[in-house]
């Protein structure tokens, strides 16, 4: 009887307690330097290569229906010639207190215990309700089935899966990498090194502008670039907490740089 | 009502409905039937084969008009609750002739917004696993969604209401079964679970609606208010008010009753019930429908206003988007007119119980109301936080089909309603007739 009521306890204590995702293992974070960024695109097109990302066609991406996991946001203030363009990534941020995880009523999307905001697609309904929580419209979804047709079948990534019509789905931080290299260590006896996982964004950057870690690891590059002066959160007074740190673009030449930053300069993300 | 009517004018009145057709009917049914397959049907057998995208929604605009009509019909619903129940409760006369019919609309409202919540789904097949049940993967429902909320409080309000008209129908279906021959005799003896009249089945019967009446109540409130957390526990500026699960309430009573008036002045004359729903009805629902709108419109305001003082960019954006820039301003502007202006004329008893201008001020309410609940979607998305995925909503050829396709399911369901069901109820209109020849007595 007492070994009874030890079990129960034990198993109410061992319900999630708030913030939990705070004390597993890994918390996975993506730092974007927009002074590095160039807009150039590479992360959005290596992002569709990883992820067999349907190409829906010119008619549905004027119907702004474009499926794009990750992209390039623009914005343009002034009138030529005094024209400034305003570029920066987005992707899902993984927030923390994710507002589209209390909107889905089937549990198709919820928090990890590595801080990443997953997408089920075998259990994904389609009630929407997710995409529209969303403050970053980061969410897309198959509206209708798209085949890939031959020979551009041979170009899908094995490790991903091809989602069916009806089903939401988003930036995943490259999950299938992350599993890759936690198996790996895990057979090696060892945790994940930092620079072990680099989603395919992350890894196709030609300006080093992004870098991706375990914020847990403080260490790590993510988590040494996360204590710059230039951090900050995208809406970051809507309380989401996201797991994506962008810094700040403050120069317009790039001799005006390093005087901001210090430790930087080339320093290895990877 | 005359004072002259007999206890069995009533009876005959009601039993003629449901056992005289006339031409006319059946071709109204015919072609409903046909509308609900070539609107409803066809429509929702190819959005499910091709997908989603034969509809107008995109990203950001994940809800459209299918979400519009959803909350439209919930808000219709409301009727028969409020006219039923409430004025149950607080003994009002006027209400007796109607409040069947109202019910029934309650019930058929209901069923409508059912299923446009499996025809947005995108992928409706798997519906049940929004239901609560114990699975052998073991993995249930999410009770912090608001749409499982709606799962719950619909099915609810559904089955209450369905058994609310129900025990408030069985003395009128052992009146009409004591009335006809045939099959219709079986049928609604069944129906009538063998009710013979005595004094302690009326006191029974009396117990049993006056509970339901007062469950139904707060079951509506709470119906309405989760259906507005759907939009409300979102972070679209637009839409993250605490003022919605009000704002929803007042809304689905306005447009419950304006539906009401609709349908009670085209029974006078489709049933020949004349005698029983006369223009006092008519004056009283004017003066709700007043109140509603007083109220509505303060509401409105309230929702301006608080967007102006708050002074976030987005909530500003928002307010200037839904009501200037969007391409639907037409549609906000029409609404106010519909619905805070024309109401106005029901201050003057004189075109109350003028029953062409009820209907027509009614009918301008429904079609406002109609057009709150597709603002309230259709304008709120398109401008969330992030401007570079601003975009407008324009609906479909499928949505459009689909939502005309949904008023002819619900006359459908009323036309049956009307010809198998006792409309008016029989028992409630005597006791507003009083004991016959009563004066001399």
């Amino acid at each position: 009887m007492a070994g009874l009521v030890e079990r129960l306890k034990g198993r109410l204590e061992s319900y999630r307690v708030p913030g939990y995702y705070r004390q597993f293992e890994h918390h996975w974070a993506m730092v974007i330097d927009l002074d590095k960024c160039n807009g150039c695109g590479a992360c959005v097109v290596a992002c569709r290569a990883e992820n067999n990302l349907p190409v829906v066609g010119e008619k549905e991406c004027d119907m702004s229906r474009a499926m794009n996991w990750l992209r390039i946001e623009r914005y343009v203030e002034g009138e030529y010639p005094n024209v400034k363009v305003k570029f920066i990534p987005v992707m899902c941020q993984h927030c923390d207190k994710a507002p589209c995880e209390t909107g889905c009523p089937v549990f198709a999307t919820y928090h990890n215990q590595d801080g990443l905001n997953v997408q089920v697609y075998n259990r994904c309904v389609g009630t929407y309700t997710c995409a529209v929580y969303c403050p970053y419209d980061v969410r897309r979804f198959n509206w209708f089935s798209n085949k890939t047709d031959k020979p551009l079948d041979q170009q899908l990534n094995p490790d991903v899966s091809v989602r069916e019509m009806g089903i939401m789905e988003k930036c995943t931080f490259c999950i299938q990498r992350i599993r890759v290299a936690k198996d790996t260590a895990k057979d090696e006896k060892r945790g994940v090194k930092d620079g072990e996982v680099t989603p395919a964004c992350v890894q196709s950057c030609p300006a080093n502008a992004m870098a991706f870690g375990d914020l847990n690891d403080r260490g790590s590059a993510v988590a040494k670039l996360a204590r710059s002066k230039r951090q900050y959160r995208l809406l970051g007074d809507l309380n989401t907490a996201p797991s994506v740190i962008y810094l700040k673009r403050v120069m317009e030449s790039a001799v005006a740089h390093e005087k901001h930053e210090e430790g930087f300069g080339g320093v290895g993300f990877r | 009502m005359r004072e002259d009517i007999t206890y069995k004018e009533v009876n005959d009145d009601v039993v003629r409905t449901m056992t005289q057709t006339g031409k006319g009917y059946y071709a109204l049914m015919v072609l409903m039937a046909l509308g609900v397959f070539l609107c409803w049907g066809v429509p929702w057998a190819y959005q499910i084969y091709v997908g989603q995208g034969v509809t107008g929604l995109n990203h950001p605009d994940f809800w459209g008009i299918y979400l519009a009509n959803f909350v439209f019909w919930i808000g219709i619903s409301h009727s028969g609750t409020l006219l039923s129940a409430i004025l149950f409760i607080t003994k009002t006369p006027w209400r007796r002739s109607i409040y069947r019919s109202a019910e029934a609309m309650t019930f058929f409202s209901v069923l409508t917004a059912a299923i446009f919540v499996f025809v947005h789904m995108g992928r409706p097949w798997n519906f049940y696993w929004t239901m609560p049940y114990p699975t052998q993967r073991e993995i249930w429902t999410s009770f912090q969604s608001p749409l499982m909320f709606d799962v719950l409080a619909i099915s609810t309000y559904m089955t209450s209401s369905m058994i609310f008209l129900y025990f408030g129908s069985i003395p009128d279906l052992a009146a009409v079964r004591d009335r006809v021959t045939g099959w219709r005799k079986d049928f609604y003896g069944a129906l009538a679970l063998g009710w013979r009249g005595t004094d302690s089945e009326w006191r029974w019967l009396m117990r049993a609606y006056t509970f339901f009446a007062v469950l139904i109540i707060p079951l509506a409130v709470s119906v309405h208010s989760i259906v507005s957390w759907d939009f409300a526990l979102s972070k679209v500026p637009a839409l993250n008010k605490t003022i919605f699960a009000p704002y929803f309430v007042v809304g689905a009573i306005y447009s419950g009753t304006a539906g009401i008036v609709i349908l009670m002045a085209i029974l006078r004359k489709a049933i020949k019930m004349e005698k029983y729903i006369t223009s006092r009805h008519f004056d009283k629902l004017g003066m709700l429908l007043l109140a509603c709108s007083l109220l509505w419109t303060y509401i409105n305001v309230l929702e301006v206003y608080t967007g102006i003082y708050a002074n976030t960019s987005y909530e500003i954006e928002s307010l200037i988007y839904r009501m200037i820039t969007t391409p639907y301003s037409y549609l906000y502007w029409f609404m106010i007119l519909t619905n805070s202006v024309l109401p106005l004329l029901y201050i003057f008893k004189r075109w109350r119980v003028s029953i062409w201008v009820t209907v027509a001020v009614s009918v301008g309410i429904t079609m406002g109301m109609w057009i709150e609940r597709y603002l309230i979607v259709a304008t709120s998305l398109p401008r969330k936080f992030l401007p570079y995925m601003w975009h407008d909503y324009a609906p479909s050829l499928v949505e459009i089909l689909m939502t005309i396709g949904s008023f002819m399911f619900f006359i459908l369901l009323f036309l049956l309603f009307i010809k198998l069901w006792p409309s008016v109820s029989i028992y409630e209109v005597k006791e507003d007739l009083g004991i016959p020849g009563g004066k001399e007595h």
